[in-house]
This record gives C-alpha cells, sequence and structure tokens, in this order.
C-alpha cells in the first residue's frame, strides 16, 4: 500500500517531469527525405485552399472546399452531395488500410515522416536551432539564468512560435469558406465567430503540442503507436541498432589499444543526440521510436568518419536481424516489402481507390426521391375518385439549370400535378425547371379512380429534357380506403 | 496486499508492488504535464462553480454570477428568432390572403407557418396533416367544403368559427332535429333517407325514393338545393358526391336526419393573431382542396371586411 516513502525518491515519485529534449542538427538522406517530406505536406497544407478551380457560375471556384453552409465538399471536378457521404467513408477506409499497408510494411514511417505532430514538432525544433543555436547551445540556454539575451531569444522564439501556429489554425479554416473572401473578411472583423474560435483553439493546440508537448504527444497521448504494435510483425521494417555488430561499444582508442575486443559503436552518443524524441535507439525497439531514421544519418556519418561500414544503425526487419545475428546475409529490402499481407493490404486499398472512381464516372446527376403522405394515407374525393399526396425531390447536381419531366406509369387512369397545378389540367407527366445545383422539393398530388387494389405499387420517372437523358425512377404505393387497420 | 515494490530490470522502473500469477505492474510515474492539466480541470470547475447555476439547494440551485440559465436562453432565442422572422411576418400581415398566391416565397412562408401552428391548435380535431377524423370532423385535404375553400373564406371560417352562439359574425345554421322533434315520421325519414341515397348513386330508384323526393323538396330543399348540391351560404353539405362527414351508409344518414350534429368550430380570431390565421389559412389551402378565389371580383369581396359569407 502507499506509504510516504511511495511520494519521495528516484523510484517513488508519482509524476516524472518531461525531460529536455534538444536534438542536435544533423545532415543525411533520410534528413534530406524529411525536409522533403516537411516542404510538400506543408505545402499542401498551406497552399491548397488557395487553388483555383473554374466550375462555372453557379459554383465556387475554389479547388478544395469543404462548404458545410450549403453541405457540398468540392475537390477539383468531383462535388459531394451529403447523400454520397459514403465517398467520404470510403476515403477514411482507404486511409486506414493505408496506414495499415504503411506499418506492416515499412513500420512507423507515418509517425516518422507525414504525422503532423511529427512535421510541426520538426519545424519547432528548427526553430529552436535557428534562435538559441545547436543542440549544446540550447542546452546552455535552458540551464542558465534569466539574462537579458536569455529574455529576447525566448521573446523571440515564441513569437515565431505563436505566428506559425497562427497561420496554423488560420489556413485551416480556408478549407471552409472562399480563402481570399474570408482571408478579407477575417482582418475586417467581419468573419463568422466559429471562424475566430477554430483558429484561437488550432493555435493554441499548434502553439502548445508543438512548441512544448512534442514527444509527449507520442509517447502518452497518441493511440497509433501502441495499435501500430499490433499492427507490425517481423517483417516490418524497423530502425534497429544492430547490437550484435556494435556491441560492446569503445571508443576508436580504446580499440585500437585492444584490437577485436571492442565493437564497431564507438559509443559516441550521436545518436541520442540527435533523437527528436530524446532516446537511446540502442536499447532495443521501443514506444519512443518514431523510425524518423535521424540516428540512421547520424551514425553513418560518424561510421564515415572512422572508417567503418555504414548500416550499424539501419532499417531492418526482426526476421533480417535475427538472420545477420546468425551470421547470414539479409535478403535486400524490397523482397520483405513484397510479401502477402502487404500485398493483400495494396490490394484491397487499391481496389477501395479503383470502385469509387468508377462509382464517380458512373453516377447520375439527377435523382428524384419520393415520400407518400402518411396523414392522410389517401383523400377520399367528391367524384368517387382517391388522391395520394406525395412529397417530390428532385435533385438536380449539375452546374446548370435543367428542365426536366416526371412522368408517372403503373396506375391506369392516374394523373398528377403539384401545388401550382390543377387536377383539370392534369395528364401522366409534367414538366419542371430545376435551378443548378440545388433540390427542388413538391408537393405531387396522384389521383386515380376509387375502383382498383386497397394498395397498389407504380413508378415515377424524372428526366432531363436536353443532352443527358439519364434520369432515375422510384417505386411507390397508391393506397386506397381498406388499407387502414 | 503483501508488499513485494521492486525495481524491474528492463525498464528500470519501480512496480507497484501488486502481483497476479506472476504478472506485475509497473509504477510508471504520470508525466507532470498531466497533474497540471487535472489542476487546470479543478481551477475550471472551480471558475464554473462561480459562474453558472450548480450546487444544488432546497429550492432550486445557486444562481452564478453570469445569472444564466436554460428557460432564459430559450427566451433569447424565441427573441432572437421572432426577430428573424419580423420582416416575414410583417409582409404576410401587409399582403390582403387572396393576393399570397401572387408571391410564392411569401406563400411558402405563410404554409410553413402554418404548418406549424396547425399542430398545435388544430390536430386535436382534425388530425395530423388535417386528414380529419370519420364522422366526427372534416378533413381539410379534401375538394368537397362545407363553407367554401377559397384562401379569403377559409380565412373567414378561422376567424369567426363555426356556429359560435355568442358571435355574430360566426359560420351558423341549424339543421332542424326532425326525427327527435317529431317533425317526420320515422317511415318518412326512412323515406328521405331513400331518395338521399339514390342522388348520391347508392341506391337504385324505388318507391321509397320517390315518397322522399316530395319530402326532400318540401323540408331540405333550402338549404341543401333542390338537387341536393348543398349551400355554401349555410354550410349545407352536398349529398350527391362521395364524401359523407357523418357517413354515407343508410344508418349513419338516418341517425343525422334524426339527430343532426351541427358540428362547432373555436372562433380562432379571438385566440390567434390575424397573421397566424392567415398563415394557417394557406396552409389548409395548401392541404390539396383549395379552390380559386370565386370570380365576381375578389378584391372587392375583401375590401368589405373579407367576404360578407362564403360565397360558392
Amino acid at each position: 500500500m502507499a506509504s510516504p516513502e511511495d511520494l519521495t525518491g528516484e523510484h517513488g515519485s508519482l509524476y516524472a517531469a518531461r525531460k529536455g529534449v534538444y536534438p542536435k542538427k544533423v545532415d543525411g538522406p533520410f534528413r534530406r527525405f524529411k525536409w522533403a517530406i516537411m516542404a510538400v505536406t506543408l505545402a499542401i497544407y498551406y497552399g491548397t485552399p488557395w487553388i483555383r478551380w473554374d466550375r462555372g457560375p453557379h459554383a465556387p471556384d475554389q479547388a478544395v472546399l469543404v462548404d458545410l453552409a450549403n453541405r457540398r465538399f468540392y475537390m477539383f471536378q468531383i462535388e459531394i452531395w451529403p447523400h454520397e457521404f459514403y465517398y467520404v467513408a470510403g476515403l477514411l477506409i482507404m486511409a486506414g488500410i493505408g496506414l495499415f499497408l504503411v506499418t506492416s510494411a515499412v513500420g512507423r514511417a507515418w509517425c516518422g515522416y507525414a504525422c503532423p505532430q511529427t512535421v510541426w514538432t520538426d519545424l519547432f525544433q528548427y526553430v529552436d536551432r535557428l534562435i538559441d543555436g545547436d543542440r549544446n547551445a540550447q542546452i546552455r540556454l535552458a540551464n542558465g539564468p534569466w539574462t537579458a539575451e536569455k529574455i529576447a531569444k525566448r521573446t523571440v522564439k515564441y513569437a515565431i512560435y505563436l505566428t506559425v501556429a497562427f497561420w496554423t489554425g488560420g489556413a485551416w479554416i480556408m478549407y471552409f469558406a472562399d480563402a481570399p473572401t474570408l482571408t478579407h473578411d477575417f482582418w475586417a472583423g467581419q468573419a463568422a465567430p466559429v471562424a475566430y474560435v477554430t483558429v484561437a483553439v488550432l493555435t493554441a493546440t499548434t502553439f502548445v503540442l508543438g512548441g512544448f508537448l512534442r514527444e509527449q504527444v507520442c509517447i502518452y497521448m497518441c493511440p497509433w503507436p501502441r495499435i501500430q504494435t499490433a499492427m507490425m510483425d517481423e517483417k516490418s521494417l524497423l530502425v534497429t541498432y544492430k547490437d550484435w555488430r556494435g556491441e560492446p561499444r569503445g571508443s576508436v582508442k580504446k580499440a585500437e589499444k585492444n584490437p577485436g575486443a571492442f565493437g564497431d559503436c564507438v559509443d559516441c552518443n550521436q545518436c541520442v543526440a540527435v533523437c527528436p524524441t530524446g532516446i537511446d535507439i540502442r536499447e532495443g525497439p521501443q514506444i519512443g521510436c518514431i523510425t524518423c531514421a535521424l540516428c540512421i544519418d547520424a551514425c553513418d556519418s560518424v561510421m564515415a568518419q572512422v572508417g567503418r561500414p555504414r548500416g550499424l544503425i539501419d532499417y531492418c526487419t526482426l526476421d533480417d536481424a535475427a538472420t545477420e545475428k546468425a551470421g547470414g546475409i539479409a535478403p535486400p529490402i524490397r523482397k520483405t516489402l513484397f510479401r502477402p499481407r502487404t500485398l493483400i493490404y495494396f490490394g484491397l486499398w487499391g481496389a477501395i481507390g479503383l470502385a469509387m472512381l468508377f462509382t464517380l464516372g458512373q453516377r447520375t446527376r439527377l435523382d428524384l426521391a419520393v415520400q407518400h403522405e402518411r396523414s392522410p394515407l389517401y383523400v377520399q374525393l367528391s367524384d368517387g375518385a382517391i388522391r395520394n399526396n406525395y412529397t417530390l425531390k428532385l435533385r438536380n447536381m449539375e452546374l446548370r439549370p435543367r428542365d426536366v419531366e416526371v412522368t408517372l406509369s403503373g396506375l391506369p387512369g392516374a394523373r398528377l400535378w403539384t401545388e401550382d397545378g390543377a387536377r383539370e389540367t392534369a395528364g401522366q407527366s409534367l414538366r419542371m425547371p430545376l435551378a443548378p445545383d440545388s433540390v427542388t422539393s413538391a408537393k405531387l398530388f396522384v389521383v386515380a379512380p376509387g375502383a382498383g387494389p386497397a394498395r397498389q405499387d407504380f413508378t415515377i420517372a424524372v428526366r432531363a429534357l436536353d443532352d443527358d437523358p439519364r434520369g432515375d425512377r422510384e417505386t411507390i404505393q397508391f393506397d386506397r380506403p381498406g388499407t387502414e387497420p | 496486499m503483501a508488499d513485494h515494490k521492486r525495481i524491474d530490470d528492463v525498464t528500470g522502473t519501480a512496480t507497484s508492488g501488486h502481483e497476479w500469477d506472476g504478472i506485475e505492474e509497473l509504477d510508471t510515474p504520470m508525466p507532470r504535464w498531466w497533474l497540471w492539466s487535472l489542476y487546470a480541470t479543478i481551477v475550471w470547475g472551480i471558475v464554473y462553480v462561480i459562474l453558472y447555476p450548480a450546487w444544488p439547494m432546497i429550492h432550486g440551485a445557486t444562481e452564478g454570477v453570469l445569472g444564466w440559465s436554460s428557460r432564459g436562453q430559450l427566451e433569447q432565442e424565441m427573441q432572437a428568432d421572432a426577430q428573424r422572422r419580423a420582416p416575414v411576418m410583417n409582409a404576410i400581415a401587409a399582403t390582403a390572403i387572396a393576393d399570397l398566391p401572387a408571391k410564392p416565397a411569401l406563400m411558402q412562408a405563410a404554409v410553413q407557418g402554418g404548418a406549424a401552428a396547425f399542430r398545435v391548435h388544430c390536430v386535436q380535431c382534425h388530425g395530423a396533416g388535417g386528414a380529419g377524423v370519420k364522422k366526427l370532423y372534416p378533413s381539410l385535404t379534401d375538394d368537397d367544403w362545407l363553407w367554401g375553400g377559397d384562401l379569403s373564406t377559409i380565412e373567414y371560417t378561422i376567424t369567426h368559427g363555426i356556429r359560435n352562439p355568442d358571435h355574430a359574425a360566426t359560420r351558423t345554421s341549424q339543421m332542424p332535429a326532425f326525427g327527435r322533434d317529431g317533425i317526420l315520421e320515422p317511415a318518412q325519414i326512412a323515406d328521405v333517407v331513400s331518395h338521399v341515397r339514390v342522388i348520391s348513386h347508392q341506391e337504385k330508384p324505388s318507391a321509397s325514393s320517390a315518397r322522399g323526393a316530395v319530402l326532400f323538396e318540401a323540408n331540405c330543399a333550402v338549404c341543401h338545393g333542390p338537387a341536393g348540391d348543398g349551400g355554401r351560404e349555410v354550410g349545407a353539405p352536398k349529398l350527391t358526391d362521395a364524401i359523407w362527414l357523418y357517413g354515407g351508409d343508410r344508418a349513419s344518414i338516418t341517425a343525422t336526419v334524426t339527430q343532426p350534429r351541427n358540428g362547432v368550430m373555436p372562433r380562432w380570431g379571438a385566440r390567434l393573431d390575424p397573421v397566424t390565421i392567415k398563415m394557417l389559412a394557406a396552409y389548409v389551402y395548401s392541404l390539396g382542396g383549395g379552390e380559386k378565389a370565386p370570380a365576381p371580383a375578389p378584391a372587392a369581396a375583401t375590401a368589405e371586411g373579407r367576404g360578407a359569407d362564403g360565397q360558392p
């Protein structure tokens, strides 16, 4: 049970303060790859809302726009209506399977390169080095007294943090409204309150999560590292310290004195110094390792300096590690990448993508929904005929006005009209103009002779009266007296 | 519980001392920022308790310095919505009801507003969607009207009600209780019923219906018309069609002639504002049976205080 000693001493404390992480500047192929991914992802994030895309006069000209007010989602030439939300669900499923695919093939590559938490942390750590200097200078400054220099540097650094954070929050809202207009309204104080609140919240989260919590998010908050553990197998790539080659550790001098007694690791600690999450990869695979591979770059450059082969720390699967430990030669990485598991994930991922593209190409942009009024189910008319009421909804999803014809079939002697029409002039079909990119709703009256089955199916169809004759039809019931319980 | 605290070799972390079948639990310390988050939530809670209603007391709860209440918020929202609707309501108020259909947007707003008011004030008798209740209350969706089905007439009927004894402008008429008051003998009533069923094409002509025709001419035609076509000035239903409010079979018609219902409706002008009534009229009109205003100058009719009566 808890006792006073529990709260004291190194191992008894209930709470642990965050240990500062001051990653050292490093260069190498992985670092350059990471810069490239950062540039691309940030460019996509900040830039996408500003791409224009001409859709004609009846739709916004923003290439990617989530128009919540009008319930439309635009992505280049694709326009998604709310009832087509399954496309978004499909995208999410693809994203999920994509993560499975990436994780089973190349381990935590998402964590190491593309996760926003990683990208923004990397950006903020770059700002740290820009203002405070490299690792040693950062540590000195952090531990030093609050001199004028420290206050000035901290002020400048946090100001840059805040600017980046604000820009990040500001870019987010651009996806939900016309970007140039919203930018103007935002600074003129005319934007919707939700825009300011969103920017404030995202500025705060970016500032805190990217500027201060950093690897704490990965280790304590994010569920994905834990789920990935289940997604990986012995053929997934891991950043591995090859202890069978590196141990026991010894400096170059010691090794010269005692040839053969030491492994390749010169215990220079560079892998620890450059790690953005502050771990020691030589302790083996661990939750804190996001596999960003910066330690590989650091170690490779040291190995080059001391004239030993690169790859003491390298991407390596558990299987390969066992092979190499036993003295064998691991197969090339491409062989471990293509295996049934990754191929099945890829096949699924590709199939869903192709199916969505196919249905996107095939979908009709004119459809109807008919709902039978329940109260009353039918109306007895004075001449003995029966009238049923329906709510007719016609969706014109094209960006042009269209004239359509609504036709009734399968109900002998029936006629239909809407509120604007009249029974006397009604026929088997009626014509309606549809506004572009809109839903036209109308009350539909259908009258049929009183003699007939109590419940009868018939069809209402819509077709466009222009170059594209595709339309939609729906079978629905006509009720006569005798149907109620 | 036995204390088996020790330092775990692999992680260098203390164990909690709990052990189940050899499985031990690491006592990993929480990150300190988590503790700060906990303190922050406590501070939030205290601020909340001060600002908002929180502690339950014997009568109600502490009020909070902001004075917020869900009832107050509802009032604000209702007020804001009333303000939002004000331009439309004013436009409806300023438009004569017969002119509404010429302004589709306004008409649609009126129909929607009327639908909402209908659900509050009218469904109790007329049923959801104005479907009516068989043998009790008329359907408002069909093409048969007792007092008339154009917009102005419906508005008048709703405003002044039907058979309100203490109201001069109300729709009123009184069908005599031919059976109860002994005006006709039961056999004569049977003959009249035969005639009514003949003119509504439910029975073939017979000796009884021939006798009934004579009685009808003398007793009924003054209101229902010589051919039984009804008379809207007095709310006398058409007897030749397929719609029977109180039933069209022999027994039902006999019961009606013996002791008529003479149904009533409250005059809503005493309870609802004119705009709501206008919207109710538009809604009822839109249910499928709405009639065009009668040809002889509807403008004149509205000018004279919204139609003298329910002209056909």
